[in-house]
């Protein structure tokens, strides 16, 4: 009996989770007339590709995708880069300003981003980067960074130094000692760190909406579709096309990463 | 031993520069600006005159700052206990499930956690269309009668109550699976040993695995606070702060003033008093982090 509980519960719970990923999809492949009708079908009765081809050819489907794509692209791997570097210095090597440096790092990670918009609006605005994808991808690197470094310290710490002693003394140089024993190693820690730094600058929209002002052609899709009413009216099943076009990236990167990343999450996030 | 060698300064100048550029300059910017009279004129002429507290003191004695701030508040007690509560059970319910079912469960869970969250906002507000919505359909389905075509979106309790299911919704996922991570760490020696020891189910419970987890849960439950008191997309997107404001959090508040009312100022000013807010709530967590 506890048992049969527990299972509803579980099933009760994975419904709940699930029901408004299945239903964006679900949505996008009904024809209209099973979206409007009076008794709402909860299976793809007779499924159609009609809405995708309309988001697709919606006006800047293609421009906006790629200002997300570059944007989050160019930000998670500078971020990587950089992070490799800092965290390393962390890790490895000890010198005056380490801690100072660490504290640092640890207090940019509770950045509280969403008040410095009006301030990185004016700056860009004095510098001329208003309306230009450049700021943009500055301002994604810098939210991941933080958490990029403290994850990749950790990583890094766990791997013993007598493993890069070894194969310095087998006759590798520090650098080819790091590329060949080290980087290896970080994988877990560099796919868990690449997935946060996507989605979050994949999901990004309050910076977007204030950095890109008059240029529409330089905007992402996270605001394209945020003004999805202007685009598709009352459309439903276009306008959960467009999600689904949206989301499928993110999901497809979680699913396929999860369990590895399941472990880099949480020994990035809670151990510190 | 410490090196007296450049380059551990060379590996971390890009980390330092990208940080003193894009994130020490901005709150200083922010911090120089809130004791100016900036707007519309002075961002397209420059020449800011500084005004003193002038910006606080117009704040601060406003009824509607007050307001937003307690709102501010109710909107993350209200989300932050819903979060902790249903993420807690989540992940003690996960630990007893078989196998298969858990792993349903997690990828579930999993799949909510990636969803971006524009998207989610957007089949949010499809799922509580007035017409055409699932909610209500099944609402009038279940014989509550009054929610045939009943606009979530028009009442300000009701809006801020689908985004409160939205930001759980999206919540629930991280902590659920944190949490889950955390029991799992628990040796099952200690269990063992604590049943051998004639220690009931509540016993064992309270004694081994609420000790066990309530570091994790503080760390948990703080970054809820953060992420739920500073949540603005979810909001700005379905709502834009309404209706009448029923829904106009801090951080929503300063991108309106800023924003459509190009009171930079005055934008400044309560970025800086979100600064120090959570910066109260966050020194706990910076010593534990810097601790370990």
């Amino acid at each position: 009996m506890r048992r049969f509980a527990l299972n509803a519960a579980a099933v009760a719970v994975f419904v709940m989770m699930i029901f408004p990923v299945y239903w964006m999809f679900l949505t996008a492949f009904k024809p209209t007339a099973d979206i409007q009708a009076e008794t709402p079908t909860f299976w793809p009765a007779h499924p159609t590709f009609d809405h995708f081809v309309t988001a697709i050819n919606a006006p800047g489907f293609g421009t906006y995708w790629r200002n997300s794509l570059v944007v989050t692209l160019v930000a998670v791997l500078l971020a990587l880069v950089v992070s490799l570097l800092a965290a390393f210095a962390v890790a490895r090597m000890r010198w005056r300003g380490r801690g100072a440096f660490l504290v640092g790092v640890f207090a940019a990670q509770m950045a509280p981003w969403e008040a410095l918009l009006v301030p990185v609006f004016i700056i860009a605005r004095d510098t001329g980067l208003l309306d230009s994808l450049a700021m943009l991808t500055g301002v994604y690197f810098m939210i991941t960074l933080p958490f990029t470094i403290v994850t990749l310290r950790g990583f890094l710490a766990a791997i013993p130094l007598e493993l890069e002693e070894a194969a310095q003394v087998d006759g590798c140089s520090r650098t080819t000692a790091f590329r060949r024993v080290v980087f290896p190693l970080l994988a877990p820690g560099l796919m868990a760190t690449s997935l946060f730094g996507f989605i979050t600058a994949w999901n990004e929209f309050a910076f977007v909406n204030v950095l890109i002002i008059k240029d529409q052609s330089r905007r992402t899709l996270p605001v394209w579709l945020s003004s999805f009413r202007d685009v598709f009216g009352t459309d439903w099943g276009a306008t959960m096309a467009a999600a689904s076009l949206f989301a499928l990236p993110a999901l497809l990167l979680f699913l396929f990463l999860q369990r590895r990343v399941g472990t880099g999450m949480t020994a990035g996030a809670v151990k510190g | 031993m410490r090196e007296r060698s450049p380059w551990p300064y060379l590996l971390v100048a890009p980390a330092v520069a990208g940080g003193a550029f894009l994130l020490l300059y901005p709150l200083l910017k922010a911090a120089v600006i809130s004791f100016q009279h900036f707007r519309m004129g002075e961002l397209i002429r420059g020449a800011a005159v500084f005004v003193g507290l002038e910006n606080y003191a117009e704040l601060l004695s406003g009824a509607e700052f007050r307001q937003v701030v307690l709102r501010t508040l109710v909107w993350t007690a209200i989300n932050v206990v819903l979060i902790m509560v249903l993420s807690t059970a989540l992940a003690l319910m996960l630990v007893r499930l078989r196998r298969a079912l858990r792993l349903a469960v997690m990828s579930a869970l999993a799949l909510a956690w990636a969803t971006p969250i524009i998207a989610a906002t957007t089949v949010f507000q499809w799922l509580f269309q007035s017409e055409l919505g699932v909610v209500n359909w099944l609402l009038v389905a279940l014989g509550l009668d009054s929610f045939r075509g009943y606009t979530w979106f028009a009442d300000g309790t009701a809006t801020f109550a689908v985004l409160v299911l939205l930001v759980v919704w999206q919540s629930v996922p991280f902590a659920a699976l944190t949490l889950y991570a955390g029991l799992t760490t628990i040796p099952a020696e200690l269990y063992e040993s604590a049943r051998i020891d004639g220690g009931t189910g509540r016993q064992v419970f309270t004694r081994i695995t609420v000790p066990m987890l309530r570091q994790l849960f503080a760390l948990v439950a703080s970054l809820e606070v953060i992420w739920t008191a500073k949540c603005f997309p979810q909001i700005w997107v379905l709502s834009q702060g309404g209706p009448d404001g029923a829904t106009t959090t801090l951080p929503v508040y300063a991108f309106k003033i800023a924003r459509v009312l190009h009171r930079y100022d005055l934008g400044s000013a309560v970025a800086m008093l979100t600064v120090v807010i959570l910066a109260v709530a966050l020194v706990g967590n910076l010593r534990r982090m810097v601790r370990q």
